[in-house]
Parts: C-alpha cells; structure tokens; sequence
C-alpha cells in the first residue's frame, strides 16, 4: 500500500532528513495535509524536524492487534519534538526500561510481523 | 420547536451472546421499546442506527434496512458511525429531527456484536477509531492509547493507578444488582493492582469487557405523546456534540478532552441548566481513566480533581454525584455501537425509577449521559429530565 505524502516523509525520516508541516501560525503538523489541523491555514512550509525528541507519555503493549503479534510486548510513545509531536515504537531500549523525559530521535524500522516500515524513536 | 420525551427503551442483555448474530439483538432491543412505549409500528417514521464494527465483525456492511426489518419496520433507516459514540449520535441527530418538526416519532439506538471475533481481530477492529497512519501503524491499541492519556495525566495532574482502581471496583458494585449488565461480580481495589497488565498502565480490571448488545429508545414529540396519551416522563432537553483532532499526539494536552467540553457546553446550553444542576450521570467510561477524563470534560470537576472522586465517595451511589449506577461500560459492558442508546435508557430508567438502582436517585430531576469516540475526537453529551 502506498500512501502518497506519508510515504515521502516516512522515507526522509528513514534518511536523517525528517520534516514536518509549518503554518503562517506556527502549528506544527505531519504530512499528508492541506490545511494546518489547528487552524485551517493552506501554507504549509516544510520546517527541519527536530534531531531529538523527548518522550511525554508512553504504554508498554502487551496485547497488540494481529499487525503487532511479534512484537509484544512493546513500547509505543508520543514523543515532543518542540513544534511537533511523533508517535512511534520505542526501540533501543527495553520496553521496561523506557521513562517520560527519556531523550529519542525518530527514524524508520521494520514491523517484525508485516516487514512493512514503521516510524520508530530510538533511545539516544 | 418542540420538546422530545422518551417513550419506551429497550436493551439486550450485555455480554456474550455467541449463538446469537447483530440483527437478532437488535431486533430484541428494538421490539421492546416499541412495546414499552405503545406506539403502533405504523407510526414510527425513522431509523437512526448506530454501528461501528459491524463490517469487520459479521462481514455485514449496510445494516440499517436490516435493522428496520429486524424491528418489523417499513421507514427509512440510517446507519450512524462515529466509533464508540455511533449510537450516542443516532440519537442526537433523532432528536435533532424530532424537534425541527420533520418527525413525531424515531426509533434510535444501536447494536455490536464483538465476542465472535479472536482478542487480537478484535484488538485491530477497535483500534480503527484511531488515526491509522499515524496511530495504528505505530502499534497503538485502544487500550493502548488510553494507557498514553492515563501516564500523561499522571505526569500532569497526579494520582494513582490505585485510586483508578476505586472507580472499577464502584461501577462494578453498581452493576450488581442490573439484569442487563455483562458483570455480576464484586470486585476489589487489590484484585484490580494485581490484575495482568493489558497495556501498561492499564490492567485487565481497568479496562471495558469485549461485549455483544443493542439499544433501542422510541423518541416521541411532545405533541404526539400528549395526543397520544402516553406515559413519557423523561424528556431529553439537552444535546450536545464536540470533536477534536483524530491522533492523540496532535491535541493540546494529552489528558484533557474538549471534545467533552464542548459537547457540555452545548447540551447544557440547550437544556439551560449547568453541571451544578445535575443529579446523577452515565460516562463512557471504557478505561478507568475515561470516567476521570469524562467527569472533568463535564465540569463535575478541576483538572486533576476527578481522579480521587470515586476513592472519596463523590462519585459511589450514595455520593454526591452518583457516577454509572448501571455499571458503566466498565461493569455494564461496551458493544460499542450501542453505548450510548444503552446510557440514555439507563438514565431514562433511573429517573422513572425502575431502575434497581433508583432509590438512589429517588429525587433526581437531571441527569446526563456521555458518549466518546476514540480518544474523544468525538464525544456526545444529553440532558435528561423528568416530570416530578
């Protein structure tokens, strides 16, 4: 399946040069978008992601859906990258060793049950 | 603009039902609102129904016309999908008809039927009311991603997975003594904090079952049940209706819901009363979490206070604010295109006062149900009030 627009950035993640969407309001967002989803704004700048994010809130999965199953139990976070968040799987790191505040920069893995890619942040 | 009353609720039994498919639950619950409320078949102008899951669960796209069959109805018939809230909008929008004058009489409710599928189809099933690119491809369950709003409301505001485990244990007191509730069973503080870890920090006790049920409620005008002469005390006075950006990570706070906020500000308005007037209420409380969530997005209480509610007694049935004296979804159960038809019977039950849990509310006159989806990108708040 591709997705146009998430595809590109997934892959520019994947390739150190991660971005995300600015408005003229200064929302941050993530591709594929028209319109800021803060404020309605068409101009959408593409603006450097962030090198380093910081996690805000996780949870370690133990009873993931038939996409997750060799994976379990795993840690997914919603990390701060300052004008952006990003949710991705933790990796780098055991899923019970995994803290709020904990420093992460994203990037692309494998999912180890479909082999299609996913966005990960990987404990610095 | 016309008044809305409540003339007949009908539910199924919430659990497992393995035997039984969607159709036949929700021709059981659609059969006895129509004979609770007296109104002969031919009367009933529309189908509001509400389903979110039901391609995925039963491979049966389309369910509205077989609904209105499965209730021995010939009218027109709408499927409404707004997740866990599917119902919770049916309703709102049969009220919405009712009061401009289109329609004197509805039939609204809803119906999901959940246990036939494995725990992981089911898990996937759920999680579509996430946001897939970014959300569901990241392993984010529904459980998942109430765990990730319960962590960020602890870092933010405080409390404890104990003092969560206090509403579990309430709610599941509450559905004790409800024919229609999935759990019959007590539960204690302990047994909830030594309960297996679903997603981290949500436990297997703090979490709603996986339920099959349907809701029905025929709506009627004021004018038509006056005509009529029907016995309809309770009228809903007050709807309401917010939304909020899909994916978690793209709200403000992670453990804040102004979708709620809206949606009360709204039916509040609408029924011109405030959250000081309310007597007793029913939240979506999917995860314990969600009642916290819930209680503060109604304005019961601070960010940061609704936590402790439960622990200190505000919100048990013989608290302040009685919260889910049906059981909740967390005892009660959550076939989620039902939900919400199923919270504004319960209410409309409990205010009537034949609910087994009336006498708590003996002198209740308002009371108000609350209905999310997802993560509360949607959420659906009514009034409910009783003639006294």
């Amino acid at each position: 399946m591709t997705d146009a627009g998430y595809d590109e950035w997934l892959d520019a993640v994947g390739d150190g040069e991660g971005y995300y969407l600015e408005c003229p309001n200064g929302h941050g967002s993530l591709p594929p978008r028209r319109v800021c989803p803060h404020c309605g704004s068409t101009e959408l700048d593409h603006t450097d992601l962030s090198a380093t994010g910081t996690i805000e809130t996780f949870t370690i999965c133990y009873v993931g859906g038939p996409d997750f199953t060799d994976e379990e139990p795993y840690a997914t976070a919603i990390a701060d990258f300052g004008n952006v968040r990003l949710t991705g799987v933790v990796r780098g790191s055991d899923p019970e060793n995994v803290t709020v505040g904990m420093p992460v920069e994203a990037g692309v893995g494998t999912n180890r049950t479909t082999d299609e890619d996913l966005l990960i942040l990987r404990v610095r | 603009m016309t008044g809305v009353r409540v003339a007949g609720v009908g539910l199924t039994h919430f659990g497992r039902h393995p035997e039984r498919t969607g159709r036949d639950l929700f021709g059981e619950a659609a059969l006895t609102a129509r004979e609770e409320s007296g109104v002969p078949p031919e009367d009933i102008e529309s189908i509001n129904y509400g389903n979110f899951m039901g391609a995925l669960a039963e491979r049966q796209g389309h369910q509205a016309p077989l609904m209105a069959e499965m209730a021995g109805l010939q009218c027109p018939a709408t499927r409404y999908e707004e997740a866990c809230a599917s119902a919770g909008v049916a309703v709102r929008e049969a009220v919405r008809t009712v009061r401009s004058g289109e329609a004197d009489v509805m039939l609204a409710g809803g119906c999901e039927r959940m246990t036939n599928l494995s725990t992981a189809d089911v898990t996937e099933g759920l999680a579509t009311a996430a946001d897939e690119l970014y959300e569901i491809r990241a392993g984010m369950t529904f459980p998942g991603a109430y765990a990730l709003m319960e962590r960020a409301y602890f870092e933010g505001f405080g409390g404890s997975r104990e003092d969560l485990a206090h509403i579990a244990v309430k709610n599941h007191d509450n559905a004790l003594p409800n024919e229609y509730a999935q759990f019959h069973r007590a539960i204690t503080v302990d047994e909830v904090l030594d309960a297996p870890m679903v997603s981290d920090p949500v436990g297997l006790l703090d979490a709603c079952p996986v339920t099959d049920g349907a809701s029905a409620l025929v709506l009627v005008s004021d004018e038509y049940a006056e005509a009529e002469g029907l016995d309809a005390p309770v009228s809903i006075t007050g709807s309401g209706q917010g939304g909020d950006n899909l994916a978690l990570h793209d709200r403000e706070h992670l453990a804040v819901t102004p979708a709620t906020e809206r949606a009360a500000a709204e039916a509040y308005d609408d029924a011109g009363c405030s959250a000081d007037d309310v007597d007793v209420v029913e939240v979506h409380d999917c995860f314990t979490i969600a009642e916290v969530l819930a209680v503060e997005g109604l304005g019961f209480y601070e960010n940061g206070d609704g936590v402790g509610a439960a622990r200190r007694g505000e919100t048990t049935a013989t608290g302040e604010l009685p919260v889910n004296l049906s059981g909740g979804l967390k005892a009660k159960g959550h076939p989620v295109g039902a939900t919400g038809g199923s919270q504004i019977a319960e209410m409309t039950r409990l205010l009537r006062g034949d609910h087994p849990n009336s006498d708590y509310v003996e002198d209740a006159t308002l009371g108000v149900t609350h209905n999310a989806g997802g993560t509360v990108a949607s959420a659906v708040v009514h009034v409910l009030e009783v003639d006294r």
